[in-house]
Order: C-alpha cells, then structure tokens, then sequence
C-alpha cells in the first residue's frame, strides 16, 4: 500500500481511539455492537456524510461485512450519504411542532439561507433537513443544530443564530 | 395545587440536581447499599415492586413485578438489564428530563434491577439526537463508578455489575425493545418475532430484561417509601405518579409529573389552559400512537390506564397532544401518517406498504385532490395492517387514523368536496 493510500486512512489516532472506547463498552466477542458509534464518529470527522471508502473501513475494522454497515448505515437516520451543510438545520417535522407552527419556520429557514430542503447553500455553509420527532415537543417549534437542540424557535432566534454563523 | 414532582422529577428544582453530591444528599444510593449489604432480597424487591402496582411507562403498561419476575437470577451465564431511553414518539419527552436533571435515580433504578434480574451489565438505549441528557446520565454513571457504587465486587458484596450507553442514531422503531436489542447488537432496528421473549432470549442471546427510563428511575423512590406508598400516591390499577408531557396549543407546554388519576382539566390548567383564549378541540392522551378524543371526552376523563380507555383511548407513554379549535385534523392525520410511513422499518409488507398507502391518501385528500371512495380506502387499508404485523408501529400508524374518521369524517369530506379545510369557509 501506498504512503499516500495509507494517509488516507480515517481509523487512526484520535478516532481510533474514541472508536474503541466505545468498542470496550461490549463484550469482546461483540464488536459489531459499535457500529452505530464508529459510523457516527467517522460521518462526525469526514465533512458530515459517510461514503462507501468509508463504511468499508468501518467493516474493516469492526471485522464485519461491508453489507452490513451499509444496511446500519441506510437504516438509520442520522447517517448522511451525500454532501451536507457544515451547519445542518434539522428541523423537526412531527405532530406538536407542526401544531406550534414548523412549516413557517421551515419556509423563513428556506428563504432566509436561500435553499429548499434537501440543499446545501453554494458555500457548503448551510443545509436544512426534515426530520421526524426529536423528543423536545415541549421546546416546539424546535431543531437540532450539531449536538444542540435549539428551542421556542421564532424568525428573530434564527436570524440572530444564522448570523453568528455566518 | 395539586402535588407534584413526588418521584421523577423530586431533584429537578435543585442547583446542579444532576451531580451525584446533590442526588446523595437526598437520600440517594441509599437502597442500592442496602440491597449490597444483603438488608434487601431480589425477592423482597419484586415484592415491593409488584405492591407498588407500578406499570410499564413506555406506553405498553405491563407490571413491571411480573416482568422482572421473568427472570431466573441464579441462572448461569449472562444476563442484562435493558434501559430504553430511545424516546421518540411523537408527542414524548419526559424522559429527557429525568437524565438531564436526575440522572442518578436512573442509575440508581438499573443497579437495583440488574441486581433482581442477576444482570452482570446494563445499557442505557438513548436516542443519539439526545446528546445533553446523554452527557447527564454518562457523567451520572462515571461518578457512581468513581464512588465504588459500580463495577468490580462493589462495596466488598462480590457482586460486579457496571452500566454503559448505547446511543441509537434517528429511527423510531428502536423504542420497540426487540428492535432495541438487535439495534444493540449493531443491527438494522427491525423487531423480532416474539416468542422467544426477551428473557429467554435477548441481548447476545441472553436472558435480557427491558424497562423504561421513567419505570426504572421511580424504582428507588419505591423502596425507600415503600410499595404502598407508591399504589397509594395514584388509583386502582394505576399506581403512584406519572411523568405527563403536555405540548400543542397550551400556554406552557412542559413536563408534569402528578398523580394517576388526576383530572385531565387540572393538568390542562397546569399548562396554562389553552392558549390564545381559544377552546380546546380534541386530545391525542398519551403519544402519536393512541386515539384522538374530543373534547367533551377528555374533559370528563382522570389520567390513568382504566379512565383513559374508557374514554376510548390509551394512557400510553402520557404525552399529552392538545389541539384547539382551529385545528384541522385532516393536516393532522397527514402528518401523523408520514411520519408511520418514514419510521417503519420495511420488514412487514402491511405496514411498509400500508403506511405508504395512508400517507398518500390522506396527502392527496389534504392537497385537494381527495376522491369520494378515499374514505373507504383509508379505513380498508388500516383494517389490513391492524393485527397483521410483527410489532406495534403498524398498528399505531391505524389508530390516529381511525379515531380520527370516527370523530371527524366530516372534516376529510368537507376537502373531498370543496378542495379545502372546514376552517377555510368564508
């Protein structure tokens, strides 16, 4: 293997070890068990989606077959496929938001940041996602930005943590 | 006033509630010692637990005395105690709150139930968006292992036991604890069929017991009051407090922990009474998955297990939906239905298929496009995923439907024929 090759490698110094604090969480025989913490770590360190470089090294590691994570990988929500924002505005969709008025800030969101859900500014600087209830109705209308939940959103909130941001 | 905050939630008011110091100087870890001093026998504890009359608080409702009497503690090998934080009903969050703010309980909670079970190690199952809480209940699990409460032959009993998380990564179905498990096991979070039951056959392949956050972190409060203090605290069938998430079209939407059987009026006053002066329409009672009640009926109701069904609905997880009287319910249904046909995890083809085929419907009625049979489709189709599925999820996606052409067909007609909501006549 090239040095380069071997450079590219993302399983190695900090993540490797953040990986296997998590793979000591499990009897030793269960290595698969952190898959779902080594995909996030890797996502978390890669720009924010996962490829399938990427998810083979996972398998790699984890002695797992590559099928196998990509299943984990699809299945689970929060794992992302293609490019997203370096700030991801993932807004909740659910019942109680929608009853305190979710689409009106999904739309300021789509016309302050000028993209629809789904996109990612030019910039790679914002991105907006839907997603399904996040556990905070009583918070509503609510997102989550990073590991942040961010609550009682109104236009002036956004604008103000858009800007910041910026 | 009503009482509240007696189990759960007791600590939250305190300054930094969730530190082990704050959690120790009330009473805390006090029956977990005990029960390592031998003052206290698994039998003994099932006992309590079973006078207590306390059920299952993620929405099923089963005896957790009788769950936990599942298990055969003596049996060899290992065993594991199941902690399902994955919270995600639409509608929940209540046990967001007790690891954010009384992560000890909690802890305290599974230590006392892996010692009942047998368990040699327990996970927490939080959801991975939940990082705040997740941070709470790993740092409440550090300090208890740092005070010699977890691990290796704790406090001389030569019993070992220690705690970890497992965070899930945004899918619903892992609140199934079956789903739960495999998602542990580093698998898609698709249910298995049952039996085996989870305490023959769970984690790993391992007798497991699963319980909910709520379930667990009242367990020491039982103990150390006793079980009948707790029956007492609420009603027949229905024992002690209930952690009630209350959100929609109220004043102060929050979390309430009050007793089983207080009126369903008194918690809405709680939360501030309907907001924007209007009336109140209709109630989802106890998360996305239980039927909508009208107002007249959940006016007249008591928050517990038996009030609440014969109100034609379900208790539930206690996530309290209110809508008011601008509410249209067609919206509603849509976006229940979307959000059953994103979370099913695609093993049973009625509810893979049928979840698709309810948000469809119900989208094209909302869009103005709805067709005079569409009616007739929705109900045949719930009828076909209801009792034919492995887990819950399907059956859930029918019931909001259901409730909702029972009390408001009017409502899905009313855009059958004009193209547009009740509310939008002139």
């Amino acid at each position: 293997m090239s040095s380069t090759a071997k450079n590219t490698k993302i399983i190695t110094g900090d993540v490797k070890s953040r990986i296997d604090r998590w793979i000591s969480n499990y009897p030793a025989d269960q290595r698969q068990s952190a898959v779902m913490p080594a995909l996030r770590i890797v996502q978390e360190v890669s720009g924010g989606y996962l490829t399938t470089e990427l998810m083979d090294e996972i398998a790699d590691y984890l002695e797992m077959p590559p099928i196998a994570v990509y299943e984990v990988a699809t299945f689970y929500g929060n794992y992302e496929h293609q490019p997203v924002g370096e700030f991801k505005f993932c807004v909740c969709n659910s019942i109680s938001c929608m009853l305190r008025g979710k689409d009106d800030i999904i739309a300021y969101l789509e016309k302050r940041l000028g993209v629809k859900v789904g996109e990612v500014t030019p910039d790679g600087k914002f991105s907006i996602k839907k997603v399904e209830c996040l556990g905070a109705c009583g918070g509503a209308p609510m997102m989550q930005l990073g590991k942040d939940y961010h609550e009682n959103l109104t236009e002036e909130y956004l604008d103000k943590l858009i800007t910041e941001l910026e | 006033m009503m009482p509240q905050n007696e189990c759960c939630y007791r600590l939250n008011h305190l300054d930094r509630s969730w530190d082990i110091d704050v959690y120790m100087a009330n009473g805390g870890y006090e029956i977990w010692k005990k029960v390592l001093a031998g003052e206290l026998d698994p039998q003994e504890i099932i006992e309590e637990v079973k006078t207590s009359g306390i059920r299952g608080r993620g929405g099923a409702g089963f005896p957790t005395g009788l769950k936990w009497s599942f298990m055969n503690r003596l049996a060899p090998g290992d065993k594991y105690i199941l902690c399902n934080s994955d919270e995600g009903e639409p509608g929940t969050f209540k046990d967001r709150d007790i690891m954010r703010y009384n992560p000890h309980q909690l802890v305290e909670g599974m230590m006392i139930a892996g010692y009942v079970i047998g368990a040699t190690a327990g996970y927490n199952y939080i959801r991975g968006e939940f990082w705040e809480p997740y941070k709470r209940f790993d740092n409440a699990i550090n300090q208890a292992r740092e005070a010699g409460l977890l691990g290796k032959n704790i406090l001389g009993s030569g019993f070992d036991f220690d705690l970890y998380t497992h965070l899930g990564a945004g899918a619903y179905i892992c609140g199934e604890e079956t789903a739960l498990v495999e998602s542990i096991e580093g698998k898609k979070g698709q249910p298995r069929f049952k039996p085996p039951f989870p305490a023959s056959y769970g984690l790993y392949g391992k007798p497991t017991t699963i319980n909910n956050t709520e379930t667990l972190a009242s367990i020491p409060m039982i103990l150390a009051k006793g079980g009948k203090w707790f029956a007492d605290l609420g009603v027949e069938n229905a024992g002690g407090t209930k952690c009630y998430a209350v959100s929609g079209h109220v004043e102060k939407p929050g979390n309430f922990e009050v007793r089983m059987g207080t009126p369903f009026k008194d918690l809405l006053d709680a939360a501030g009474g309907i907001w924007k002066g209007r009336e109140l329409k209709c109630v989802i009672p106890g998360g996305a998955s239980t039927a909508i009640l009208p107002a007249e009926k959940a006016m007249a109701m008591n928050m517990d297990y038996d009030s609440i069904a014969k109100a034609g609905s379900f208790l539930g997880a206690g996530s309290v939906i209110i809508m008011d009287d601008q509410t249209d319910i067609v919206k509603v249904i849509e976006n229940l239905s979307h959000f059953y046909w994103d979370e099913s995890c695609g093993q049973c083809t009625p509810c893979r298929e049928g979840t698709g085929w309810l948000y469809r419907v119900v989208k094209r009625i909302r869009e103005g496009k709805g067709r005079p049979e569409d009616i007739e489709s929705l109900k045949n189709v719930s009828g076909k995923i209801m009792g034919n599925v492995i887990c819950g999820l399907g059956d859930a996606a029918t019931i909001a439907m259901t409730s909702a052409l029972e009390h408001y067909e009017h409502e899905f007609r009313h855009y059958i024929e004009h193209g547009c909501s009740i509310y939008d006549r002139q």
